[in-house]
């Protein structure tokens, strides 16, 4: 196949997500910072029994960096975050988050490590039994002596932040919000305390192409707004196109492919053009 | 060779069984030593505990109450059919106060409260692992021991001694039921007989009969086997809802062959040590 042929690329569809993201962003640098990367994976391996889930996966994020990783179903791509936030060890390999291994880390220091970081889970994977006032100011009732009145501000602002009215939905239980909304508390659950990192799960499964639009200009704006270095794992070429300026392609539990959206969009390499088709 | 591979087959089976059931007995512990652990040392989770103890402790008192109830009203029944033909009708209080406060109390109320709560358990941590609840609290920073564990595990505790006394107690005024109603005794009498048994094992400290205080000794063991068993399972819920299905069943199966087999080392520890 040529690449003349492919209608994805006659289309410009990916570019021109990529032009509206631009725009979105205020004209942000396309070029990674040279800076320390707050993430770097180093030659990570790990394995379930017999089976190879990683194989030397080396992955650096540079501080402001939106970092997508894109793979097909059962890729490992869930994986990677899980190792980051070292839920998961792997069987070999180095994880620096902010220059601290995860890897060694005593529990103590992971929980302490983890606190740097909000996790926004591909089911949101709110708390069922609290209101979302509850859910959103989870961290800071955990972590923080602030007054419940700075609480509930802090959560209104977050909740504002995410596009979502707060008098509509503070008193509400996850299970009364729509899967759009369930997203959005997810994600203003994960920014309340401001972390340095960002991480998302496949944000946008599950959602009709509008609400996925808004979920991506969402994160776009948080970008913005809140200059986060963010990891997002997903499946949607799209997605990725418009809210990344690295991309990673992860295939076989290998890496074959990290640049900028661009780059690989004029990738020569055989899987990188299957995958974009 | 085929032929040798088969005949290894078996053995084969026996050693991942061995392994697996030695890497489950080595969590199991672990999980108990970071639940006592966590039971001692900051953070205490305090509304956590009180929401668990009303689950597990308020919330089981009715079946406790009926289950006590039932149990002490047909003690009495049958050992009348009994002790009738030798006119030894007058010596069921002792019957049904011994048995009850020994044996049945403790252990059926630890087997009604996993039936209840410690399905309970296993289940909506088995639902919050699968919907990734508890991976959401490891990376907000919360150790979900400390959170979702210890708070089960001293609810268990606290609770479990406390609705075992509530179940002797019932029992032994069903069996004053039966006792009046059915073989006219007179209360007194049931009783003295009830109180001539708790007596004859002797007093700790000459006030709490020994077999009162073995009877409460046991349920503390059996409140850390519900709530660690019915933890243990649902926090290692794996495969969605299905998952969360097994997970209940096992701990509910687990549980119930633990506290029974518990209760038999324990009933011979009682006896070599504060009875014999």
């Amino acid at each position: 196949m040529t690449r003349g042929r492919d209608p994805l690329w006659d289309s410009g569809r990916l570019r021109a997500e990529r032009e509206e993201a631009r725009v979105i962003l205020d004209a942000r640098p396309e070029a990674t910072s040279d800076e320390e990367p707050v993430i770097a994976l180093r030659d990570l391996v790990l394995r379930y029994g017999e089976h190879t889930v990683l194989d030397g996966v080396s992955l650096d994020v540079a501080p402001g960096d939106t970092v997508c990783i894109l793979g097909g179903s059962g890729a490992g791509k869930s994986t990677v975050l899980r190792l980051i936030l070292g839920l998961t060890l792997p069987d070999s390999g180095e994880i620096l988050v902010r220059g601290q291994n995860v890897v060694s880390a005593s529990h103590d220091e992971l929980l302490a490590l983890r606190r740097d970081m909000g996790m926004v889970f591909q089911e949101a994977a709110l708390f069922d039994s609290l209101t979302v006032r509850d859910n959103v100011g989870f961290y800071l009732y955990e972590h923080t002596r602030l007054p419940e009145d700075e609480i509930e501000a802090r959560v209104r602002e977050s909740l504002e932040l995410v596009d979502l009215e707060p008098d509509q939905v503070l008193d509400l239980l996850p299970a009364e919000l729509s899967g759009g909304m369930r997203k959005r508390v997810g994600i203003a659950r994960a920014l309340i305390h401001r972390p340095a990192i960002l991480l998302y799960d496949e944000p946008t499964s599950g959602l009709d192409p509008i609400t996925t639009r808004t979920i991506d200009d969402l994160v776009l704006k948080l970008q913005r707004e809140l200059d986060v270095s963010s990891v997002v794992v997903t499946h949607e070429i799209r997605s990725a196109f418009r809210i990344g300026n690295q991309v990673a392609l992860l295939y076989e539990g290998r890496i074959v492919f990290q640049g900028s959206p661009e780059e690989m969009m004029d990738s020569d390499d055989a899987y990188v053009r299957d995958f974009l088709r | 060779m085929s032929l040798r591979n088969s005949a290894a087959a078996p053995f084969r089976f026996l050693g991942e069984r061995l392994r697996a059931l030695a890497f489950h007995t080595q969590r199991y512990f672990a999980l108990l030593g970071r639940a006592l652990y966590g039971s001692v040392s900051r953070p205490f989770y305090g509304r956590d505990l009180s929401v668990q103890l009303d689950a597990i402790g308020v919330g089981s008192i009715g079946i406790v109450l009926l289950t006590g109830l039932f149990t002490g009203m047909v003690l009495a029944l049958q050992s009348a059919v009994e002790m009738r033909q030798f006119g030894a009708t007058i010596y069921i209080g002792r019957l049904v106060g011994a048995s009850t406060v020994r044996e049945l109390g403790p252990v059926l109320t630890a087997l009604m409260v996993t039936g209840r709560a410690g399905s309970g358990i296993a289940a909506e941590l088995g639902a919050m692992r699968v919907t990734e609840q508890i991976d959401a609290l490891d990376t907000m920073g919360v150790d979900p021991i400390r959170k979702l564990v210890v708070p089960r595990f001293v609810a268990c505790l606290i609770a479990l001694p406390l609705l075992t006394i509530v179940t002797d107690l019932v029992a032994i005024l069903g069996g004053l039921l039966i006792a009046v109603v059915k073989l006219d005794l007179t209360p007194d009498l049931y009783m003295r007989s009830v109180y001539a048994t708790l007596a004859q094992t002797g007093f700790l400290l000459r006030v709490v009969p020994v077999d009162v205080f073995a009877g409460l000794v046991k349920p503390v063991f059996f409140g850390a086997i519900i709530a660690l068993t019915s933890c243990y399972y649902g926090m290692a819920t794996r495969g969605g809802t299905e998952g969360v299905g097994r997970a209940a069943t096992g701990a509910v199966v687990t549980s119930s062959i633990f506290i029974l087999a518990t209760d038999y080392f324990l009933t011979q520890l009682i006896i070599a040590l504060l009875i014999e």
